[in-house]
């Protein structure tokens, strides 16, 4: 059951997501930038967390989910530390996902060569 | 042909030249490429807590592993032709994330170390990690601010 959740969450996250792609002129960039800011509000808002908790990976894998992830670091910082986990949450949270991508694609420009593009 | 003729056959060129996409069949396939990316992601979970991992942990290794997926992929010249087909779908998991750090990095490496790959790797992963940062530490505050003064 959770794998037809996940299935038909994340589906359709990406369905809305390109009606804006096709009838607005956000690019891209835009784009994650602004799933990643909803993701942080809703998670915020104790609206994303819930959402998940049903979706599963239908809503951690979209990059609302590490919006909402970035959120629950800082909130979690700041209910352990105080004032100064505002500062700390977000990237301890978010660490793995901007790692893993950081590593793998610095590892990926030393073994790959720029490709044509079709 | 005076002026206006002109921009008339220009724009009936444009038209025609400009493919049409039709928005059902766009939605349809991005829901297809997303879901199964997500269907993807929960197997991984789902592995992960079998073998007793914790919530946090288990998402951990999901996004991991999917980063690697998508960075490979962008390294064998797969991820272009899946963006192409699943549109949004492609670009709205973290595999989207992904590649938009991988493949500017590859493409730029001719221009250097630092000046090459290190800015532009950054070039869609800056502004996305800034925004996010940036709006997660601004509800912190807000959040902190209301539980200093005792209303949460």
């Amino acid at each position: 059951m959770d794998y037809i959740n996940a299935f038909w969450v994340g589906g359709i996250i990406c369905a809305l997501v390109q009606i804006l792609l096709d009838r607005t002129k956000l690019m891209p960039g835009r784009i994650m930038v602004l799933l990643v800011c909803t993701g942080a509000v809703l998670g915020a808002f104790q609206i994303y967390q819930p959402f998940q908790d049903f979706a599963g990976a239908g809503a951690s894998v979209p990059l609302a989910g590490f919006g909402n992830l970035l959120w629950k670091g800082v909130k979690e910082a700041v209910d352990k530390e105080g004032f100064i986990g505002i500062f700390m949450g977000g990237f301890k949270a978010s660490a793995v996902g901007i790692s893993a991508a950081l590593i793998f694609g610095y590892l990926a420009s030393l073994i790959f060569s720029p490709k044509m593009k079709k | 042909m005076n002026k206006q003729q002109q921009q008339e056959a220009y724009k009936n060129y444009v038209k025609k030249k400009t493919p049409v996409h039709s928005l059902p069949a766009n939605m349809a396939k991005a829901f297809v490429t997303g879901g199964i990316i997500c269907t993807i992601g929960q197997f991984i979970l789902n592995f992960c807590k079998g073998q007793g991992l914790d919530k946090d942990l288990s998402g951990g290794w999901a996004s991991m592993i999917l980063i690697l997926l998508s960075v490979l992929l962008t390294g064998f010249n797969i991820y272009p032709s899946i963006a192409k087909w699943g549109g949004a779908g492609a670009l709205v998991p973290i595999t989207g994330f992904a590649n938009s750090v991988a493949s500017p990095a590859i493409e730029y490496q001719k221009e250097g170390q630092v000046m090459g790959i290190g800015c532009k790797i950054f070039t869609i992963a800056g502004p996305v990690i800034l925004y996010g940062i940036f709006s997660s530490w601004a509800l912190g505050l807000g959040y902190w601010i209301l539980k200093i003064s005792g209303i949460l």
